[in-house]
């Protein structure tokens, strides 16, 4: 949105509202932890979703589950973006923000998710607080938002909560929702009953209350705001689905036939599990709550080895801990489906927040050679499909599959279009029959290095399954040969499925000056970001990788047609302007270090670990900045 | 016809199994190592029990023991150090009719998997444990294990463990749900197989620990025990493990202990000054976590194609 709302804007009372036409919007609501900001965005979103807008959804989480009132750093709270068109991602600075304090909106101006002219609707009674502090506080808030030319709404909206509830604090996200229902020129039919769904577990008087203050909400904004914005529909007949990654990745396991799947807690994979936990047991699937991330990985090669293929969950730090036993699955040829979100690193980083660290880990975080086969979802509808691709992956290659998705995705909402679930998706039943008489439990196809693997309750395919070197019989064996073919093998088979890969599309002309290469949930931000500079006449083009290991093919030869190669990703890099920084000892941001070494292009990078998800802008301001050099 | 009796019908069921059906690459164990008596016995329970080897699979973690699989002539599972019991219990979750056979060590179950060790206890799946206890690394050749006795010198600690030693049987009996513990020796063969036996027959979580001769590297350890026999407590019950009389007689110190009575067997295993062998607990009305776990096993395609159909449903717009 453009400044022409400056001043238009007010709680100015007037016969009318204005009616302000807007392709996009961003929407913010903030507040301390506990005040459920996000769940006012969350049934916000879905009712946007809904009305046929395009959204996008995405968490600010602090990482504590209570972190202190008031405190800067504390803000807890959610970015909705909707749009006429399909949205990718969560944008660039908020164009309506709603706090229940001002405190919290300090994080996030320096994060510069404001801009100038954007509209604060700002809870007032801390003006009025009997502790002197917190009014000074206010007041000087206020004046530096003002100061910032932010179009400051100081509103009562506690005030207004307890003509409906004699517990604000608990209703005010619902009184929100109302306000912004009416903004937006929703049906107010739609948030009342995502608001019944949402609490269809609690008594029927909470629902009454929730609804209550949503109405409320509604008919408050319409006395005492002068202006709504309307977002027209996404033309689409396409029947649409809405949630977020870990909805999605849980559906998926689901739909992949999936049947064990074996985790531990960890920030911010848990929900997987906890969609699981509801539904899982109705498609005779069972969750594994492990003793630790060792025993989740160990528990699903367990029951994959017996015939069933399961799946765990994880993040950065769980994938550490499972390295030594997705090395066994590897050399073993387990099929396994290792499903990391990750999240900023390293150690215990920033568990809440985005980042794209796990790339190498993935790939080669393993003693000695522990070839698998690496995905990484860009979308939410990913998430839910290359569950299933990657379960496939899995037993056709008899390996190992990692499937990245992030932060992002996992918290981010975004309507997709509705999958058709097939049985083909599902395995057939586990195969009892006697096993081929003399075929070893290792019979590697030279060429393609596949084999087919006996499961137990198969009689005559009795054999040991080892983490020793071995042979075809899977005997241990530590000689020159057998260890060689081994790794041949097993190595080969990567190459075999990159043979059954087509090359990437290219968003944009084949050929250029710059072409911006990524992978996993920035695939929105950087093709708005390109699509952009393209209507401004600049000659880039990107690519999005799925597939990290084995790599897309034709890789070389693309980057051949541009002058510039430039991964973006959101992973540590140094920067060639920073002290002591070199062509030769620079690291490289993850992508860039895989793509270098194996296509031998002086592929460049930018990347940054401000643990937000991408900014489109960002991306434009550097393609911008290297074409314009 | 030919003096039978008409009503005496012969029983010939389709597949018999020999033990040489449960005889997998020879074992390399040292000689007078006494895995060697923990594999005879379990391979002569398979063919007692005529488990189809196609549905026996024996797991096992890192180590001397841990080698057992390999000598099987059934499936098996040799997987990283300390963790076997994830994978077996990954394996029983889903497919409770596979019998499950874990080889674990001391450094194995009580060091580097003992997280492992404690939940697999309280899980009490159906399986059957055997803990080779040798007091010692054998595999990396004399390294100080949990149970190492103190004062015994090994590599890592030449002047003598200092720790005290763990006390796995304790220790198990102190874990949640614990569902059958009991305690031999490798070199007492009748005893070792009636125990092992009636371990395989509990249907949970059949902990046995068995005090296994390395001679190689702890041989004098075992060799005291061995010779003299009043070392050694023999606990016998109605319910406990049946023995020959005969096999009995060779230990002067008995003891009539109910396996029902948990907190007299947790007395029993604290005892430093006998090593007691037999049943100390069994409670077979403990809850065991496979039989959730197999939960809905075999759900038809089609039913679960409505579910998820259904709960895209619930996602709709």
């Amino acid at each position: 949105m453009s400044d022409e709302t400056q001043g238009m804007v007010s709680t100015e009372h007037v016969a009318e509202p204005r009616i302000i036409p807007v392709s996009e919007h961003v929407v913010e609501i903030v507040s301390d932890s506990g005040q459920g900001a996000q769940k006012c965005g969350q049934i916000f979103s879905t009712t946007s979703a809904k009305m046929g807008n395009g959204v996008w959804t995405v968490e600010i989480i602090p990482a504590e589950i209570k972190p202190p009132a008031r405190s800067r750093a504390g803000a807890s709270g959610i970015r909705i973006r909707i749009g006429s068109t399909y949205v990718t991602n969560m944008g660039d600075e908020a164009d309506l923000v709603v706090a229940f304090n001002e405190q919290v909106l300090y994080g996030r101006l320096e994060q510069g998710a404001f801009r100038e002219g954007t509209i604060l609707i700002l809870e007032n009674k801390w003006a009025n607080d009997s502790i002197p502090e917190i009014r000074e506080q206010y007041a000087a808030a206020v004046a530096e938002l003002k100061e910032q030319r932010l179009n400051v709404i100081e509103l009562p909206l506690e005030e207004e909560c307890l003509k409906h509830t004699p517990n604000p604090q608990l209703g005010k996200n619902m009184f929100v929702l109302g306000m912004l229902t009416w903004i937006y020129m929703r049906d107010l039919d739609k948030p009342l009953a995502e608001v019944a769904h949402t609490f269809r577990k609690k008594a029927q008087k909470i629902i009454d209350l929730n609804q209550k203050l949503v109405r409320a909400g509604y008919a408050y904004a319409e006395k005492a705001l002068n202006f709504r914005f309307r977002v027209d529909r996404w033309p689409n007949e396409q029947p649409l689905v809405v949630m977020n990654g870990n909805e999605a990745l849980a559906l998926g396991v689901m739909a992949a036939g999936i049947e064990t799947v074996a985790m531990y807690p960890i920030t911010p994979a848990t929900s997987v599990s906890h969609t699981l936990g509801d539904l899982f047991h109705k498609v005779g699937g069972f969750l594994h709550q492990a003793e630790d991330e060792i025993a989740a990985i160990g528990f699903a090669i367990g029951a994959s080895y017996a015939g069933k293929t399961a799946c765990t969950v994880t993040s950065g730090p769980g994938l550490a801990l499972k390295t030594e036993f997705i090395g066994l699955a590897s050399m073993a040829e387990i099929p396994l489906v290792i499903i990391v979100v990750q999240r900023g690193g390293p150690s215990t980083g920033l568990p809440t927040k985005v980042e794209q660290g796990d790339l190498l880990a993935a790939l080669y975080g393993a003693p000695g050679d522990s070839p698998k086969v690496v995905l990484a979802a860009a979308t939410i509808e990913e998430c839910f499909h290359m569950v299933v691709t990657a379960r496939q992956l899995a037993e056709r290659f008899r390996t190992p599959v990692m499937l990245l998705t992030d932060t992002n995705l996992a918290t981010g909402v975004q309507p997709f279009p509705r999958p058709k679930v097939a049985g083909e998706w599902m395995p057939p039943p586990i195969d009892q029959s006697p096993w081929k008489k003399n075929l070893d439990p290792f019979a590697w196809d030279p060429e393609t290095g596949l084999s087919s693997r006996p499961v137990p309750g198969q009689p005559g395919g009795e054999y040991v399954l080892t983490g020793l070197g071995h042979t075809r019989k899977s005997h241990v064996a530590y000689d020159p040969d057998s260890n060689q073919l081994g790794m041949d093998m097993r190595s080969r088979k990567l190459a075999a499925l990159q043979a059954t890969l087509k090359p990437p599309r290219i968003n944009g002309d084949p050929e250029g000056d710059l072409l911006v290469v990524g992978w996993g949930s920035t695939l929105g931000a950087i093709e708005e970001a390109v699509n952009r500079a393209r209507g401004e006449g600049m000659n880039v083009s990107s690519l999005h990788l799925r597939f990290l290991s084995p790599l897309e093919p034709g890789l070389t030869e693309i980057f051949s047609r541009f002058k510039d190669v430039l991964t973006v990703e959101i992973n540590y890099s140094d920067k060639l302007e920073d002290p002591l920084i070199t062509p030769e000892n620079r690291r490289y941001a993850q992508l860039a270090e895989v793509l270098r070494m194996t296509t031998l292009v002086d592929v460049d990078c930018w990347s940054n670990v401000f643990g937000q998800p991408l900014r489109p802008g960002l991306v434009y301001e550097e393609i911008l900045r290297r074409l314009s050099a | 016809m030919f003096g039978l009796k008409t009503d005496w019908t012969l029983d010939i069921p389709d597949r018999y199994f020999t033990l040489d059906d449960y005889e997998g690459n020879i074992a390399r164990w040292c000689p007078g190592c006494g895995d060697h008596a923990v594999l005879t016995a379990v391979q002569r329970i398979c063919r007692d029990e005529q488990l189809p080897p196609e549905k026996t699979v024996a797991v096992s973690g890192i180590g001397c023991s841990s080698r057992f699989p390999h000598y099987m002539g059934t499936y098996g599972f040799h997987g990283l150090h300390g963790r076997a019991f994830p994978v077996a219990c990954g394996i029983k979750a889903r497919r409770p009719d596979l019998h499950v056979f874990v080889a674990t060590g001391d450094g194995d179950c009580c060091s580097i998997g003992s997280a492992h060790w404690i939940h697999a206890v309280r899980y009490n799946m159906d399986m059957t444990v055997m803990l080779f206890d040798n007091f010692i690394y054998g595999l990396t050749k004399k390294q100080t294990s949990p149970t190492t006795y103190r004062g015994f010198s090994t590599n890592t600690h030449p002047r003598g463990a200092w720790l005290p030693p763990m006390n796995p049987t304790a220790a198990t009996l102190g874990f949640t749900n614990v569902s059958f513990m009991a305690q031999t020796v490798d070199w007492n063969p009748a005893h070792l197989h009636a125990t092992l036996l009636a371990a395989f027959r509990h249907k949970g979580f059949s902990f046995v620990r068995i005090i296994q001769r390395c001679p190689t590297y702890t041989g004098a350890l075992c060799d005291a025990l061995q010779r003299d026999p009043s070392q050694i407590l023999l606990l016998e019950h109605e319910r406990g493990i049946r023995l020959d009389p005969q096999v009995g007689r060779i230990y002067p110190n008995k003891m009539e202990h109910d396996p029902s009575d948990l907190v007299e067997a947790q007395r029993i295993a604290a005892r430093d000054d006998l090593m007691p062998i037999g049943l100390l607990f069994q409670d077979t009305s403990r809850l065991r976590y496979d039989q959730y776990s197999s939960e809905g096993m075999n759900t038809p395609v089609e039913s679960k194609i409505r579910v998820i159909e259904q709960e895209l449903d619930h996602y709709a717009i």
